[in-house]
């Protein structure tokens, strides 16, 4: 038979009945509905939280120190503190892939001027810092070799700590005491936004870290050094080339294990990826239970349907329908049922995401793959319930489905 | 009874059918031998239980008998599959039933078409307009796009023997066609057979109405099982004119 009479057959039979088709479709359409607005959700939940993770900077390493093991027992992260302004210099020395190198040293401060007072994070760092974590100044100028080498008292401000201590001037040219001590400000930095985990980025103040090494901290150890390479592909080479240049400084013997940490942003990717991960199995599950249901309906309506026209089907037959094409207009029946389900599922979808994003401002996204899979799923669950009515349909006796009554 | 060089279109030998119901057996056919010659009127009579709905099942290839051979238009069908059978009966054999059997919210002109889409020659292209033409034969050329629901028993049984034509088969199976319609109405659908008859169709009537098998040409009377009786109508009787006796409209449409 041909494929455009077979559909306009199935699409008669269904027709027929609206309410009942309509009532069987549901299955499917909440099935594929709630999934596709989950998905949408999720895929916004995730896109958003790789842009908060592009936001630390890109290509960023991060190097910690990390835990001694002294006679066998494990002293724990940053247990005996290694790391040094001499590592620092020998990977600016020594390092081909790394476009930057800074070493971090923060500490909690307090700070008045302007129009009161703040307390924040005050970051010592070098002059590669806006580099390395990709961060361009809205005002003003980052600070030169010149003010690392005279421990000069120089700040740039972040964001939020600008707008609460300057929230009607510019805040360059202006000066502030940081731990009582006078400094001038010669720039701010623009705004990076939030963490994933919601601690705000710009609420810090950057200084060489030469002065906050002799005027904040007063520690000479290196908590931290931040670097980045070229582009995302030196990573795994910029990391090996960190812990030989490392080891090196250190005087690690090859038998002895690091004694700090390498790591790198696609790690905390992976973390979001695996949350990612496991929500999608979350959503697939429920995308299964519900179109298994859906599907169990379609099959009891297309075992009724069978029982209701076991004439035609003998009719047919008897004019010379082979069982293959009764099981075909049964399984095309099936079909279009559970894919117009899932067609109105996916406009469902549509809708609920767009009110999700308008209630919560979250990025929903439907994905043309989330449609495509939707619908393959939904066709899928077609043949796979619809089978088993169409055989019955198929193997009946035309003299017996004749004189059914 | 035709003369010898007219072909045969049923050539029947000693037929058996046995059903098996738990450990008995019921034998509705104990070898039933029946010729039909291109272009007869045959009427198939018998009580219940006589096996005239076994052979006609047989003849109409929906059934394969136990033992015994069959040829029908010149080729073996008692021994083949399903689905050859299925071609068989799309390609050589039409059906009327006497519940009409058509297909609900959908016109004439699709429920004659029907058959011709399952047919596999790929020979049937133009299937609207055989349809079409079809229809025009039993006389519903202004009906083509009306329902079943929207129709009279008799148009709708019209449209069913349309249906059967249509596929231009060997020979008509028709089965207590005139069962479900009252008395005139049975006599313009039988007024019909003997037109289409006329014009060379090879007709097979069960009926266990006397009156209306007297307008075949022959009867063959079945009585537990076997062919009891055989033999031509001697004064074969027209529908059309005992239909005339009625001076009803409807019979303009029948020619």
């Amino acid at each position: 038979m041909k494929n455009d009479i077979l559909l306009k057959i199935a699409g008669k039979s269904i027709l027929k009945n609206k309410m009942r088709t309509l009532l069987t479709m549901l299955g499917v359409i909440i099935g594929v509905g709630a999934v596709s607005v989950l998905a949408a959700v999720g895929t916004g939940a995730k896109s958003q939280i790789e842009e908060q993770i592009q936001n630390l900077g890109t290509n960023l390493i991060v190097i910690t120190a990390g835990s001694t093991s002294q006679g066998g027992v494990s002293q724990g992260a940053q247990s005996f503190n290694r790391l040094s302004l001499e590592d620092v210099e020998a990977l600016e020395g020594q390092s081909f892939l790394l476009a930057g190198v800074s070493p971090i040293i923060s500490s909690r401060a307090q700070m008045v001027g302007g129009s009161g007072n703040w307390v924040t994070s005050a970051e010592g760092v070098d002059v590669d810092y806006t580099v390395i974590r990709d961060w361009p100044l809205a005002s003003g100028a980052f600070f030169q070799q010149e003010d690392l080498r005279s421990n000069g008292k120089v700040v740039v401000l972040g964001s939020t700590v600008a707008e609460a201590l300057f929230p009607y001037e510019d805040p360059v040219g202006q000066q502030i005491r940081v731990r009582d001590v006078p400094f001038s400000i010669i720039g701010v930095l623009a705004p990076k936004g939030q963490t994933a985990s919601g601690r705000d980025l710009d609420d810090v103040i950057l200084v060489p870290y030469t002065t906050a090494q002799t005027r904040l901290s007063g520690r000479q150890f290196i908590p931290q050094i931040l670097a980045s390479t070229y582009t995302p592909e030196d990573i795994p080479a910029a990391q090996e080339e960190i812990r030989a240049i490392l080891r090196d400084a250190h005087g690690l013997a090859r038998n002895e294990s690091d004694d700090f940490e390498v790591r790198n942003q696609s790690e905390l990717t992976d973390t979001a990826s695996e949350t990612a991960r496991i929500m999608t199995l979350l959503l697939s599950a429920i995308a299964g239970i519900s179109l298994l249901v859906g599907g169990i309906g379609i099959m009891n309506i297309m075992l009724v349907s069978v029982t209701e026209r076991t004439r035609e089907i003998g009719l047919r037959l008897a004019l010379g329908a082979r069982g293959a094409d009764v099981l075909t207009q049964f399984l095309v029946e099936a079909v279009v049922m559970s894919l117009a389900g899932g067609v109105v599922g996916v406009a469902l979808g549509f809708t609920g995401s767009e009110i999700v994003k308008a209630v919560t401002g979250w990025n929903t996204m439907i994905s043309p793959q989330i449609v495509l899979l939707a619908l393959g799923f939904a066709g899928g669950v077609g043949v796979f319930f619809g089978f088993y009515p169409a055989r019955r349909a198929a193997a009946l006796d035309p003299i017996e489905a004749l004189r059914y009554e | 009874m035709n003369t010898q060089n007219t072909p045969l279109i049923i050539q029947a030998r000693n037929l058996t059918r046995v059903y098996r119901m738990g450990s008995t057996e019921v034998r509705a056919l104990r070898g039933v031998d029946l010729t039909v010659d291109s272009g007869e009127m045959i009427a198939i009579m018998g009580a219940s239980g006589s096996g005239k709905s076994t052979l006609m099942n047989i003849l109409g290839c929906l059934d394969r008998p136990t033992s015994g051979t069959y040829t029908l238009d010149g080729a073996r069908v008692d021994t083949l599959s399903k689905n050859e059978l299925a071609d068989v009966r799309n390609q050589k054999l039409g059906f009327v039933f006497q519940g009409f059997n058509l297909l609900p919210r959908t016109t004439a002109l699709e429920n004659v078409e029907l058959p011709l889409l399952y047919d596999r020659t790929g020979r049937k292209m133009d299937t609207r307009e055989m349809a079409a033409r079809a229809l025009e034969r039993v006389g519903l050329g202004n009906r083509m796009d009306h329902e079943p629901s929207e129709m009279s028993g008799g148009q709708q049984q019209r449209v069913a023997i349309a249906r059967a034509l249509v596929t231009e088969p060997a020979v008509i199976l028709a089965d207590e066609p005139t069962g479900n319609l009252d008395s005139q109405t049975s006599l313009e659908i039988m007024s019909l057979f003997q037109k289409l008859n006329r014009e060379g169709t090879t007709v097979l009537l069960v009926t266990h109405e006397p009156d209306i098998a007297e307008y075949a040409q022959r009867i063959v009377e079945l009585r537990d099982g076997v062919v009891i009786r055989d033999e031509p109508v001697l004064a074969p009787r027209w529908a059309e004119e005992d239909a005339a006796e009625y001076h009803e409209p409807e019979m303009a449409g029948v020619r």
